[in-house]
């Protein structure tokens, strides 16, 4: 896995005119440095280069700690306040011990669960609607393109109103984030499945049903698997915004209470913990959808080899 | 494989007056028209014809997927509505499943009419065993080479006991050594299940050694010129294509194709260019 999947992610993705919002979450997943664990094939870097890379992580924080230490001011922008790694490092003992950190990190986890899995449902059924029915194509169509430019977290204020609670409200926004890549990479993978694949399928007996089943939905499945993969990066963006302003417990919750607690330390704290779930869900998302995409794998191979 | 040999199944096409028109825009083109034959159960039949000259859009009427704009086509006396598993279509290139392994690819007719797993595993097997694929039923499509992806589609189809196995020109796109060796892997089958066979090609020595009949098309509009009978007995292996019977319906078909390139040809025939002429046909043919 690995190679392929994410050169896909990052430059084939169907996203026309997405909002810019997105397709940064979109990048970054795929591009973040770090080797992810088992990148397979690719082999293990030689071990110079992973000393390289090391020391490069090592040089980072070793600068941090030095500017911090110092309170060094470099004009534009300021280490005055910002907390040391040996700050920093306590600050997350400390947490991890808490009893809040279960509450904190259950929550988020929660909201993202609920914003997504309702996102990849109302995506791909809505998604496969469109794509195979001009009908509800010219229904549900201009509604979903008039608000799919506006970003998750616009929603923030009207989700606030719409919903009686706060816990609804930012699961919606976080459904919202993530609906309009799930969505739109159905579309396009409806769309692009072979004609005469339905035809060939036609001829052999199946009914709309089991087209749907057996061709449509499988046909469209790498495509639904990428979007899958960027909607879950756009879930915690705009879930972490909304913790920030509406929540109570919460990854982002905790971030922005400790800014106003002037506890900073915990802020990078927070910071660490949106990172690490954030990327341990998006690989969560694309080994899940390599294992329900075996077929793709292999043809990716045959195609770099 | 019992219920396969089973040749008193049906499948004789009648086409009476049948005309196929596309409409794109204001242009009406007319791709088949006032065609008329009859095909027995358990014959094999070639349609020739230069490409565009409607043969494959015949087919796709056989097939069920497009609609005669007049005239009719019927199967054992029933009119054709649509497409349906009694009649297997097979493509130039395949159509299997890219996320089904073969052995589910060669199920999928089973599969929708609801027969349980284990007994449409074990019948697809025999398919496979059928084309020369045993072992190869755990593979994804993409792994096999295109000769192989041809055999699986024919088990595909041969996996539903059609009626009518209806072929678009589906080898044309192997390697010449691998087209013969299906070649004669179709014959090989057909002599097993006898089920109606209509093979559209536009190469004159592959329906020449496959067919009882050839029916010979032209182009805009396309209509059936002509309908030659191939009566060797069969059979038929590699002396047929170098005996002097074949040469001479070889050489009729090419008059026939060449008769046809000159109606085509846009400059007179007294032209004052011959070489100009020549050009053109080649650039039509």
């Amino acid at each position: 896995m690995g190679e392929p999947q994410t050169g896909a992610s990052a430059e084939s993705v169907p996203f026309p005119a997405a909002p810019s919002l997105d397709a940064n979450v979109a990048s970054n997943d795929a591009e973040i440095g770090v080797p992810e664990p088992g990148s397979g094939r690719r082999g293990r870097l030689p071990l110079g280069r992973l000393l390289v890379r090391l020391g490069s992580l090592a040089l980072f924080v070793a600068f941090w700690q030095f500017a911090s230490e110092h309170r060094l001011h470099l004009g534009l922008v300021t280490f005055q306040n910002i907390p040391a790694p040996s700050e920093v490092v306590p600050a997350l003992w400390d947490l991890l011990q808490s009893p809040k950190v279960g509450n904190h990190v259950g929550s988020s986890l929660y909201r993202v669960f609920a914003g997504f899995v309702s996102a990849t449902v109302t995506g791909v059924v809505l998604g496969l609607l469109i794509g195979r029915s001009r009908w509800a194509a010219d229904l549900l169509q201009p509604p979903l393109e008039m608000l799919r430019p506006i970003p998750g977290v616009a929603w923030i204020p009207l989700a606030i109103l719409m919903f009686p609670s706060s816990e609804l409200s930012m699961i919606y926004i976080t459904f919202v984030g993530a609906l309009f890549p799930v969505l739109l990479n159905t579309i396009h993978g409806v769309g692009a499945i072979d004609p005469r694949l339905i035809s060939a399928a036609k001829s052999l007996g199946a009914g709309r049903l089991r087209l749907l089943l057996e061709v449509i939905l499988p046909g469209a499945a790498p495509s639904i698997v990428t979007g899958l993969s960027i909607g879950m990066g756009t879930c915690w963006f705009c879930l972490v915004t909304a913790e920030m302003i509406a929540g109570q417990y919460g990854i982002g919750y905790y971030t922005w209470e400790s800014y106003n607690l002037q506890s900073y330390a915990d802020i990078v704290v927070g910071m660490l913990f949106i990172g690490v779930f954030g990327m341990a869900s998006s690989v969560l998302v694309r080994k899940l959808g390599n294992l329900l995409t075996p077929w793709y794998r292999i043809e990716a191979r045959r195609e770099h080899e | 494989m019992n219920e396969i040999h089973d040749g008193s199944h049906g499948g004789r096409i009648e086409a009476c007056d049948l005309s196929i028109a596309w409409h794109t825009g204001k242009e009406n083109f007319r791709a088949v028209e006032r065609v008329g034959f009859d095909i027995a159960p358990g014959e094999f039949v070639c349609v020739l014809g230069p490409s565009g000259c409607g043969k494959s859009t015949l087919l796709g009427a056989l097939a069920g997927h497009i609609r005669p704009s007049a005239g009719n086509l019927a199967l054992d006396g029933k009119t054709i509505l649509g497409p349906a598993p009694e009649r297997g279509l097979v493509f130039q290139h395949h159509t299997l499943f890219p996320w089904k392994k073969v052995i589910d690819n060669v199920a999928f007719g089973l599969k929708m009419k609801g027969v349980a797993r284990a007994e449409r595993e074990a019948r697809a097997r025999e398919l496979l065993e059928l084309v020369g694929l045993a072992e190869f039923g755990d593979k994804y499509p993409v792994q096999l080479s295109g000769g192989m992806q041809q055999r699986v589609e024919i088990a595909r189809v041969l996996i539903n006991h059609p009626r009518v196995l209806l072929m678009d020109e589906p080898f044309s796109a192997l390697d010449a050594q691998t087209r013969w060796v299906m070649q004669q892997l179709l014959l090989q089958i057909w002599t097993n299940i006898r089920t109606t066979v209509v093979f559209v090609t536009h190469d004159i020595d592959e329906a020449l050694f496959l067919s009882d009949r050839v029916l010979v098309m032209t182009r805009c509009p396309g209509r059936i010129r002509e309908d030659i009978a191939v009566r060797t007995e069969r059979p038929r292996g590699e002396a047929w294509l170098t005996s002097d019977e074949f040469i001479r319906l070889k050489r009729h078909c090419l008059d026939l194709v060449h008769d046809e390139r000159r109606r085509d040809a846009p400059t007179p025939e007294r032209s004052a260019q011959p070489a100009m002429t020549l050009q053109l046909a080649g650039a039509i043919s």
